[in-house]
């Protein structure tokens, strides 16, 4: 493993071993309702509370991503994950009940790739045999925790986000799987001064172009080295500001270029200007996105996923907000790789 | 104009714009209609069951409020919220939505430190401010 360029890590032998998804009932009625491995048709999932659902959910994620990879919970060497709620309650209590050494991440709707990219780099440092990562968002405890009741009759603007209700989870090895994590870049904390936490499409597009830039620089590549570029969450109104960024920083990404965000839901679910949440970049990513890589439709894809890393207390206080974006190259193995790394 | 040379300026043409006058007449026609129903039920109160002018106010007042909580508990207030904006909000009914949507949202952290004690969370603003102004209007009164 070695760093290129400022923010790049480039690894040698990184597998994403298996990954596991549970979402909840919007998702399932989405376009990619088939694609994940739990389904849940009730937004309680059959638990007491919102916050015991989002944990539940996590934690059937991660029974599908063990099983799959054929291994316990014993067998792990370590477990990153994180939310979005305070204290970050649905990985910690999740961790509570696995036998495994625990860092618990926080980089909002990046949790996903941030840590899959620090997950990669133990295993590939050797500090790890084994990797489990874990993320996940819930409709409710987000919308009651940042914004309202969810019951309460406010008039959202076209530019909010739908928070996806889901987790998924991903298993890192050094043993050959079909997909190779071959680099990740590590974002900065970018604030382009705005105030709306409403339109957090629009607070994280610097924050995407960034990391994205970044690793064209580091790695000395372009966008038509990936057959895809996905951003986690940005968004109608995100995804079309980051290819405006990077087309005048002379990067043209608009024939590989998508947002998970506008995947999840379809049109006429009534979502705004589409899904976000740390579920939204790792349920589309580990579910769908993977699947698509194994048919053959991509061999590559840089996943960007975007953070905004506000809290309900800042923004009262009229503070911007700052966002984050942090990037991962997968790629199909053995199907001929795009480069020679290492 | 350049995203990256003035972002908080440039970005706004990406932006989605609300659509003023639309928003307005759905919350101008939403808002009136039931206003116009809460106008109804004071004459059925008035006229159907022979109660006082007074009374039928407060009869009439409570209706609303009971509909209103009952919607909210039905999951389907927020969604007449979202069409009629203003027109459902800023109504009687809309701050028993308010009080509704917190206690039904903290009932999982109890009766006490759940429902009771965040039950005020989002309508405690109409209340301070309603005093206030009252407040205000009373002394102009008394010395008008």
């Amino acid at each position: 493993m070695r760093l290129a360029g400022k923010q790049t890590w480039v690894f040698d032998d990184v597998y994403l071993q298996a990954t596991g998804t549970a979402v909840g009932p919007f998702e399932a009625n989405g376009p990619l309702g088939e694609e994940f491995d739990v389904v849940h048709h009730d937004l309680y999932c059959g638990e007491k509370t919102w916050e015991l659902a989002e944990r539940r959910l996590m934690k059937e994620a991660i029974d599908v991503c063990l099983q799959k990879g054929n291994v316990t919970a014993n067998d792990i060497d370590f477990f990153l994950a994180g939310d979005l709620l305070n204290q970050n309650v649905t990985a910690n209590y999740t961790a509570r009940d696995l036998p495994i050494p625990f860092l618990c991440m926080f980089g909002a709707c990046s949790t996903s790739m941030e840590t899959l990219a620090v997950g990669s780099a133990l295993v590939d440092g050797g500090f790890a045999r084994q990797v489990l990562t874990a993320t996940s968002s819930h409709n409710a405890t987000a919308e009651r925790q940042f914004r309202y009741p969810t019951e309460l009759g406010v008039q959202k603007p076209k530019s909010a986000t739908f928070t996806v209700t889901g987790a998924g989870a991903a298993l890192i090895t050094r043993k050959k799987s079909r997909f190779r994590i071959t680099s990740a870049t590590v974002g900065r904390v970018i604030d382009a001064g705005l105030k709306n936490p409403l339109d957090m499409g629009s607070a994280m597009a610097p924050a995407a172009a960034h990391t994205i830039e970044q690793h064209f620089l580091d790695l000395g590549r372009s966008p038509a080295d990936y057959d895809l570029i996905v951003t986690g969450d940005l968004s109608r109104v995100g995804s079309v500001i980051v290819k405006e960024l990077l087309m005048e920083a002379g990067y043209d990404v608009t024939v590989n270029y998508n947002d998970c965000g506008l995947m999840v839901y379809r049109p006429d679910q009534a979502t705004f200007a589409g899904g976000s949440g740390c579920a939204c970049c790792a349920v589309v990513t580990y579910g769908h996105l993977l699947k698509e890589m194994e048919k053959g439709t991509f061999r590559n894809m840089l996943v960007v996923a975007t953070g905004a890393l506000l809290s309900p207390t800042m923004m009262q206080q009229k503070q911007s907000i700052p966002a984050i974006a942090h990037g991962v190259v997968i790629e199909a193995a053995g199907r001929g790789s795009r480069w020679n790394i290492g | 104009m350049s995203l990256r040379k003035n972002y908080q300026h440039a970005v706004k043409q990406f932006q989605p714009k609300p659509s003023y006058i639309a928003n307005s007449l759905k919350a101008f026609i939403s808002g009136g209609l039931l206003c116009a129903c809460g106008e109804a039920l004071r004459k059925l109160y008035m006229n159907g069951f022979n109660v006082s002018a007074v009374n039928a106010d407060h009869l009439m007042m409570l209706t609303i409020i009971l509909l209103a909580v009952l919607f909210t508990a039905l999951g389907v207030y927020d969604t007449f919220s979202q069409f009629a904006g203003a027109g459902a909000t800023i109504l009687l009914s809309g701050f028993a939505n308010s009080l509704a949507s917190a206690a039904i949202e903290h009932r999982s952290e109890g009766w006490v430190g759940g429902v009771a004690n965040q039950m005020f969370k989002v309508g405690g603003a109409v209340i301070v401010y309603g005093v206030v102004v009252a407040f205000v209007l009373g002394v102009v009164h008394y010395i008008v």
